[in-house]
Formats: C-alpha cells, sequence, structure tokens
C-alpha cells in the first residue's frame, strides 16, 4: 500500500476520532466542574440522590423490560413463522419491519394521539395505564427493525424446518416448539436485539414527552433547562449506559461463539 | 415484492396440493400464523401514519378538503422544510463522507487491524447516543462556556461566539447529528467495503488501470446501491430527530420536528387540522428521499439478480 | 536469448521464507506449469512476477527489461485468477474491453478486438450479458479473453481451473492450450493438480517449500523425477525396499527375487520404485523381474481395474484394462507380477 493512502486513512482516521471523542470528553469534563476550582463528582451525587431521579430512570427501565418481552413476542413467533412456512413472503414482512425507519418517531406518535384518545375505539390515551401500555408498544415499534434483524439473522444460522419437524414427530405443539426449541437457539440474537432495545428506550424523548409520561427522556430534558452542572452528569451517565449495553452485546455474541466451538 | 407465490413455480411448491380450491384455506391458514405481527403493525404503524394522511386532507368538520395542504406555504412552515431539509442533508452528506473515509481506512488497512474492532463497538454506541444527552455533549464543548471557548479565552483568542458561530444554530444542530451519522454510515458501508474483493482491484491493475480508474469504473458503482440507501437513511434519520434539536437549539431553529412537536403540544397553529398537514409533509420528504433512493438503487442494480 | 527469465528470486515474509532462490527462464510463447503443494510458493512467485508481490531480492527480467520495480498496471501482463474476479457491474463486452478502455484505445478499436475475443473463446452472442449470468466456465473463459485482449506480452493463470466442476475442467483446460498456441503467447500457470500441469504444459517446475524441485518436460518430471518429493507428488508411485548386492552392476534383492537394474547404485539398503503402469498381472513376455504376492483389494472402476497386492511387506497398486473374458483376480488370491528392472526408479533426497 503506497505511503500517501495511509496517510490519507489515519487522517481520517484520527479527526473523525477527534470529532467523536472531544465532545464526550468535553462534556464529562464540564459534569465534574460542580464545585469551583477543582474537580469533584459533586453533580453526581446530587442527581443519583434526586428522587426524581430515581423515580424516572425506575420508570423507564421497567418499560424497557416491556418493551423487549412484548419485542420478542411479536418478533420471534413472526419471523420464525415466516422463515419455516412462507419464505416468499419475507420481502413483504422486511418491509414492514423497516417502516420505522422512514416514518419519523413524532409522526407515529400524532398518530396514536389522535387515534387512540378518550373518544376512540381504543381509549388507551384515557388512562395512566393505557398510556404506558401505549408508550411500551410504540418503543417496541420503534425498536422493531433492529429486534427483527437480529432475531432473523439469529434463525437463519439454525435449520428452522429440522428443528420443527424433529420437535414435531416427538409430539411437541407449537408453543413447546417456539418456546424450548427456538427461543434457547436463537437466545443470542435476542439479547442482541433487547440490549439495543435498552439503549434506545432509555434515553428516548420525543414519545414519552408527547405522551407525557414520567420517563427518564424528558427529565432529562427538564433539567437541562434549570441546573447548571447535573444535565451533564446525567449526560454521562446515559451514555455509560449506552455503552454497556452495546458491550453486552459483544459479550453475548462471544459467549456464543465459545459454546458452539465446544460443541 | 412477492406476496404471493408465484403461479406454477415449481421450487416452491404450497403443501397441501394444487388446485385453487385447497389453496385458499391453506394460505389463510399460513396468513393466519402472521396475525398478532399484522395486527401489531396495523394498529400502532398503519392505521396511525394513515390518521394522519387522512386527517391533513380533513376540515375540523371531516369533509374533504385542500386548505390545510394549502396553508402549509403560510406563515413560517415552508421554511422549517427547507430548513429541516438543509440539516438532513448537510448532515448526512458530511457525517456519510467522513464515515466513508473512515470506514475506507479500517477496510483497506490503512490503519492498524486492532483499531477496527474497537471503532465498530464505538460506532455502535455513537449511532444510539442521540436525543438530549447528546447536545449536552456539545453544549459543554462548543457552547459559550464549553471547552473549545474556555481554551480560547484562556489563550486570549476570540471566542467561537465571536467568530461568528452559535451552537444553538443550523451549524451547531448539524454537528451535532453528525455525531450520529457518522458512526451510522461506518456500521452501515463497512460490510459493503468488505465485499469489495481484492482480486477485482488486482485484475484491473493488471490491466492497466490506475487506482482512480479502479475507484471510479469498478469499485463506485458496485458501492452505489449501498452508499444510495445508507445516504437515505441517514437522511430520515436526521429529518426525523427532535430530542437532540430540542435540548440544543430549543425554539431557537425552526425546523419541522420542532414545529410539529409545539403543534401536538399547544396547537400553536391555531388550527389541529394543520398539524395533520404538517406531519404528512414530513412523511412526504421522507417518503420522496426513499422513493428517490428506489428508483436509483434499482437503475444502479442492473448487474444484480 | 530466453524471453522470461527469474534470477535469484526470493520473498520473505517476516521470518516466514516462502521463495527461496527461485530460477527459471522461459521461451518466447512457452507454457510452463509451476505445480506443488498448497503453501509450496508457487502463488506467490506468480504474484511477484504479476507485480502484486515485491521480491525480497532477485530479478525478472520480461522481453529484456527488468520490471521489479514496475507497478502492476505498467508491466503489460495478463492474469485470469482462480475466482473468476469479473466486474460483477460490466457487460461481458465491457470486462473484455476494460484493459483497451484503460489504456484509452478508441472506441472503433475496442469495439472490433472484443467481438474477435469473443469469437476465440466461443461465446460470440453473450457480450450483452451480465457475469451473473453466465455459468462458471463461461466466466472462466470471459476472464481469459479479458486478459488476452490487450495483447500482453505474459499470460499468467492462477489455478483457473479449480473453481470449476470436473467436466467443465478437462473441457476448458484443452481449450485454454489451444488458444495459447494458437495466440503463441508466453504463459505461466500455477496449479497444485499434476494432471493438469502435465497434459497442458511444454515444460513443469515442480515446487515444494519455496524452492523450485524439478525443471522439465512432463515427460522427464513423471519418468525421471529428480526427488523424493516429485517422485511422490507426481502421478501415483509404488516404493520397494532392496538390498543392493552389486552396486556397480545394479544387481539387488526384493523379497526372494533378485534382479539388475543396470545401472550403478548406491551400497546398502535402497528404496525403488515402480509406477503402476510399469507393473503387470501375471508372467509377461519380456519382463526380466517375477514378483510373487497375494491380492488385498480390486477396484472396478469402469475401463480400468485397480488392484492392490501385498508383495514382501509393501503393497503395490497397478491396473489392468478391462475385459469381458478376463475377470478380475478374488482378494486373497496369489498372483505373479511382473515387470521391467530398468524402469524401476531410484528414490533419494536431494
Amino acid at each position: 500500500m503506497n505511503l500517501w493512502v495511509r496517510i490519507t486513512g489515519w487522517l481520517a482516521f484520527v479527526l473523525a476520532a477527534g470529532y467523536m471523542l472531544v465532545p464526550l470528553f468535553g462534556m464529562t469534563e464540564f459534569s465534574l466542574k460542580a464545585r469551583r476550582g477543582v474537580y469533584s463528582l459533586d453533580a453526581y451525587a446530587r442527581v443519583i440522590g434526586d428522587t426524581e431521579f430515581q423515580a424516572t430512570f425506575g420508570y423507564s427501565v421497567t418499560l424497557a423490560l416491556a418493551t423487549i418481552v412484548l419485542g420478542v413476542l411479536i418478533v420471534v413467533p413472526t419471523a420464525f413463522w415466516v422463515r419455516l412456512k412462507m419464505p416468499w413472503a419475507r420481502p413483504f414482512v422486511e418491509f414492514l419491519t423497516l417502516l420505522p425507519l422512514v416514518i419519523p418517531a413524532i409522526v407515529l406518535v400524532f398518530g396514536y394521539i389522535r387515534l387512540y384518545n378518550t373518544s376512540s375505539f381504543l381509549p388507551l390515551t384515557g388512562s395512566a395505564a393505557g398510556t404506558n401500555l401505549l408508550l411500551a408498544l410504540g418503543y417496541t415499534v420503534l425498536a422493531l427493525p433492529y429486534m427483527y434483524r437480529a432475531i432473523d439473522t439469529g434463525l437463519r444460522t439454525i435449520d428452522v424446518p429440522t428443528l420443527t419437524e424433529a420437535a414435531q414427530s416427538l409430539g411437541a405443539g407449537w408453543v413447546t416448539i417456539l418456546w424450548r426449541i427456538v427461543l434457547p437457539n436463537v437466545m443470542v440474537a435476542v439479547l442482541s436485539g433487547a440490549f439495543l432495545t435498552f439503549a434506545i428506550v432509555i434515553g428516548e424523548y420525543t414519545l414519552a414527552a408527547l405522551l407525557d409520561r414520567p420517563a427518564f427522556g424528558p427529565y432529562l430534558q427538564r433539567i437541562g433547562t434549570n441546573k447548571p452542572y447535573e444535565p451533564f452528569a446525567l449526560s454521562v451517565i446515559s451514555f455509560a449506559i449506552t455503552w454497556a449495553c452495546m458491550g453486552l452485546i459483544q459479550l453475548a455474541t462471544r459467549l456464543s461463539k465459545h459454546t458452539k466451538a465446544q460443541r | 415484492m412477492i406476496l404471493w407465490p408465484a403461479p406454477g413455480n415449481p421450487g416452491r411448491p404450497i403443501p397441501g396440493g394444487t388446485s385453487l380450491r385447497t389453496n385458499v384455506p391453506k394460505l389463510l391458514s399460513l396468513w393466519a400464523g402472521l396475525l398478532p405481527f399484522l395486527l401489531f403493525c396495523l394498529l400502532f404503524l398503519i392505521l396511525p401514519t394513515f390518521k394522519i394522511v387522512t386527517g391533513a386532507f380533513q376540515a375540523p368538520d371531516g369533509t374533504f378538503t385542500l386548505d390545510n395542504i394549502r396553508m402549509m406555504n403560510s406563515g413560517n412552515i415552508p421554511s422549517a422544510f427547507w430548513v429541516s431539509i438543509k440539516i438532513s442533508f448537510v448532515s448526512a452528506l458530511l457525517g456519510g463522507v467522513a464515515g466513508f473515509a473512515v470506514s475506507a481506512a479500517l477496510a483497506f488497512g490503512a490503519v492498524p487491524k486492532a483499531l477496527r474492532g474497537a471503532a465498530t463497538t464505538f460506532s455502535g454506541v455513537a449511532a444510539n447516543f442521540a436525543g438530549v444527552p447528546l447536545a449536552f455533549a456539545f453544549i459543554a464543548t462548543l457552547g459559550p462556556v464549553g471547552l473549545v471557548n474556555v481554551m480560547l479565552r484562556s489563550n486570549n483568542m476570540a471566542t467561537l461566539q465571536q467568530m461568528g458561530f452559535s451552537i444553538y444554530g443550523f451549524w451547531g444542530l448539524t454537528m451535532a447529528y453528525v455525531f450520529f451519522q457518522l458512526p451510522l454510515m461506518i456500521l452501515m458501508i463497512l460490510p459493503a467495503l468488505d465485499g469489495l474483493k481484492r482480486e477485482w482491484r488486482e485484475a484491473a491493475a493488471i490491466l492497466g488501470a490506475s487506482g482512480a480508474q479502479y475507484w471510479r469504473m469498478i469499485a463506485l458503482p458496485i458501492l452505489t446501491p449501498a452508499l444510495l440507501g445508507t445516504f437515505a437513511l441517514l437522511f430520515a434519520n436526521a429529518f426525523g430527530a427532535v430530542a437532540t434539536a430540542m435540548a440544543l437549539t430549543g425554539a431557537n431553529l425552526n425546523i419541522v420536528p420542532i414545529l410539529l412537536f409545539a403543534q401536538i403540544r399547544g396547537d400553536v397553529l391555531g388550527n389541529p387540522h394543520l398539524g395533520y398537514a404538517l406531519a404528512f409533509g414530513m412523511i412526504v420528504v421522507t417518503a420522496v428521499a426513499n422513493t428517490l433512493y428506489i428508483w436509483l438503487r434499482v437503475r444502479s442494480e442492473r448487474w444484480l439478480k | 536469448m530466453s524471453f522470461l527469465t527469474i534470477e535469484h528470486l526470493e520473498k520473505s515474509f517476516g521470518t516466514n521464507r516462502v521463495v527461496q532462490n527461485f530460477n527459471l527462464t522461459i521461451e518466447k510463447g512457452e507454457f510452463v506449469s509451476l505445480l506443488g503443494p498448497s503453501g509450496c510458493g508457487k502463488t506467490t512467485v506468480l504474484r511477484m512476477v504479476a507485480g502484486f508481490e515485491t521480491p525480497s531480492t532477485g530479478r525478472i527480467v520480461i522481453g529484456g527489461k527488468d520490471v521489479v520495480n514496475l507497478r502492476p498496471n505498467q508491466r503489460n501482463i495478463g492474469m485470469v485468477f482462480q475466482a473468476y474476479a469479473l466486474f460483477p457491474n460490466l457487460t461481458v463486452a465491457d470486462n473484455i474491453g476494460f484493459g483497451l478502455k484503460v489504456a484509452g484505445r478508441p472506441r472503433a478499436e475496442r469495439t472490433a478486438r472484443v467481438a474477435e475475443m469473443l469469437k476465440l473463446i466461443g461465446l460470440p452472442d453473450l457480450g450483452d450479458r451480465f457475469p451473473f449470468q453466465l455459468s462458471g466456465g463461461q466466466q472462466q473463459r470471459v476472464a481469459l479473453a479479458r486478459a488476452l485482449a490487450p495483447s500482453p506480452q505474459v499470460l499468467l493463470l492462477d489455478e483457473p481451473l479449480s473453481a470449476l466442476d470436473a467436466k467443465v475442467r478437462v473441457s476448458l483446460r484443452n481449450e485454454i492450450r489451444a488458444i495459447q498456441k494458437k495466440l503463441g503467447i508466453t504463459t505461466i500457470f500455477v496449479t497444485h493438480d499434476q494432471e493438469e500441469a502435465l497434459s497442458m504444459s511444454d515444460r513443469v517446475v515442480v515446487m515444494h517449500g519455496g524452492r523450485a524441485e524439478q525443471v522439465g518436460t512432463p515427460f522427464e518430471v513423471y519418468n525421471r523425477p529428480a526427488t523424493k518429493f516429485v517422485a511422490n507428488f507426481v502421478g501415483m508411485l509404488n516404493t520397494l525396499e532392496a538390498d543392493v548386492i552389486d552396486p556397480a552392476t545394479g544387481r539387488v534383492r526384493i523379497g526372494g527375487t533378485e534382479t539388475s537394474l543396470r545401472r550403478a547404485l548406491p551400497a546398502g539398503r535402497v528404496t525403488l520404485a515402480a509406477r503402476p503402469e510399469m507393473i503387470a498381472l501375471g508372467v509377461q513376455p519380456g519382463r526380466d523381474t517375477i514378483l510373487e504376492g497375494k491380492i488385498t483389494s480390486v477396484d472396478f472402476l469402469g475401463s480400468v481395474i485397480r488392484i492392490r497386492a501385498r508383495v514382501d511387506g509393501s503393497e503395490l497398486a497397478f491396473d489392468t484394462f478391462n475385459s469381458t473374458d478376463a475377470p478380475p483376480p478374488a482378494p486373497g488370491s496369489d498372483v505373479r507380477l511382473s515387470l521391467l528392472a530398468s524402469d524401476l526408479l531410484l528414490l533419494q533426497d536431494p
């Protein structure tokens, strides 16, 4: 490889790395400046001690878990069924799962608000529980492209028809097949999708704010407008959570490679 | 798109017989397996979008009208669309070009292999690090009391603001968007670059082609579908982003998502159905971007099955 | 004066010396094969000739000009790769015309040359197809046409047949050889398949461990292997342990039989080798050495029958032609085998 290409490559890499790392550094540095003149963790202490932080964060974690369960329940049987019985319908199903990347979230939630208001056939926004459910379902839609792709890729690595026929010949029903055969075999894919979903949901703002739910994203926004240092500490925490989710995806993938090698 | 098994295709026989009479119940039971998924998509993806589209053409009393669409051409709405499209386009372009350069450096070994794993993991994190925290990261860095200004001031240099830059304006928001566009580009385009076979480059070289000729005549045409697809995705990604813009610029910058957000919150436009029209406009823009993409892709993919 | 000369060529990757002191001269129009197992350095030699690898030391002279410091696109060489490597975004015609196009030749000349090349490879009507619409054999023919279109001074073939199925492989190798002869183009062919190397080449270079073990015509390499490795790698071989009784006249004892090779041999115990076709079933006129053994297996392969027999502790394999009135012997039966002692090869390390 000639020198000029190598230099250009390094230059692109270093500049991009700088562009990505400097804001993260700036954010972290700023979050440590709550005490005048010295670096301290005061902002973090104040944030974590804030009961509203605890409440909203807990709410978002619960919602993320609910979204993951909903996503798995909807995507795993669908991807399985398409692979097993109707592979010719895959482009159509894939098209549906990719729509959320094209239709902006704010448009979707606007539709929800108008469609599921108190006077509609399904008055979900009429009660707190209903709105929570609607929010979780909305998040499931946002996570659908990632969840479907992860699980469909996972299913590709196993021989779905043969496994199914083997299980059926032993007398297993559909629920048993899905729960005992398919799910364990695509667990890594499910985990990847789950962590990604978690990362998306935990700091999500638009849906939560417009459905007026006490989630972490809107809290972050509110703090940002009336506190000096806390929002930066919260941002660092958010980044750490995203990083942890990606790390867990890598870990799950690596562990699965390990167990497969032993077989 | 294939929604139905091709008639007379022996490779994919429909189990249970070939006559139409036995096929219909069979097909129904097949689609029944997809029912939960289809119902879910219908209720939370299709119907809400449909509601927006129909609402855009309805007067408050429910009758058909084009007034809402006509009213889009008033006040600050056209400029909001224009600014939104510009930001999305510029951030997708900048992020795309930079991401492509980094991906090329990673894929062709200009930088050590060890950096590749770290770079892709980091991209996975950064591409998902959007919204409010991202805005704060840029405020802490490029804001009035941010890192860069503190350093400039301590060296007695002009601040960014004195140089005419505002983190709360067009370029500030564009820079923040590039933060997630760039790593997203890396995630999407790196596999495509890996798909370029070494033999193609060598075959071109031995036939007398220069590096530039290889890129212009072989590599770029092969990459075009992936590049177009990723660009369309980056564009849509920026166009629909709300939280970063809200936290960074507030009402400072007149862009469509913020306008729509305010309208949903408090009917600032004075006409609820104008909100529908606004949302419908957003769908149209992303739909046009994606149709353009599909059309260009079909043209550039003649050589694929 | 030879057309292509490779002198003292060496290549190391780190401490791994993949090519060592490689020398070769090729005449204009000659077809030379580099034959050897994977990892023997044959592909590395080819890639150094092409310019994709830089030699650690040594010279490569083509047509009187040292090309070591030239880039691949300055060498005027044609190359066909193992995995087709056709440009998927270009039609067959554009693939073939690529070399002329980057060289800036006018369109009319390109069109004429492409048509000529398509005719040469026997696919005159497929110019508008895309590579994915062709079979493997067709793709490789197009790759050949693409390499030949700019009239290169040397043609390099890097295992061009190994990705194809058996039938296509045989027909294509005859076709490649015919085209090569017709154009009289100097060709280096890399393969691990000895049948390909023997059937196509003017000369074969057998490589092992980064060195050329033997350079010779297919007849020489097969019948007079220079080293144990060459004897084993090229063709099938039966080995026999023998005690030398008289080194000067080549008198040896093999099991219970004494015979003479009628050439000088080293004293002591030697390893002799016999090709399957040197051994005949039963006592045949004109053969001076008779061995006694027991049939261990009989494999009916169609036109030939492969028989294995145990003789004095070693197993000998040989073939007889199928014949309706002479059924093959049964496994376990005692047989006598005959051969001509002067055919026996002496195996020794270099």
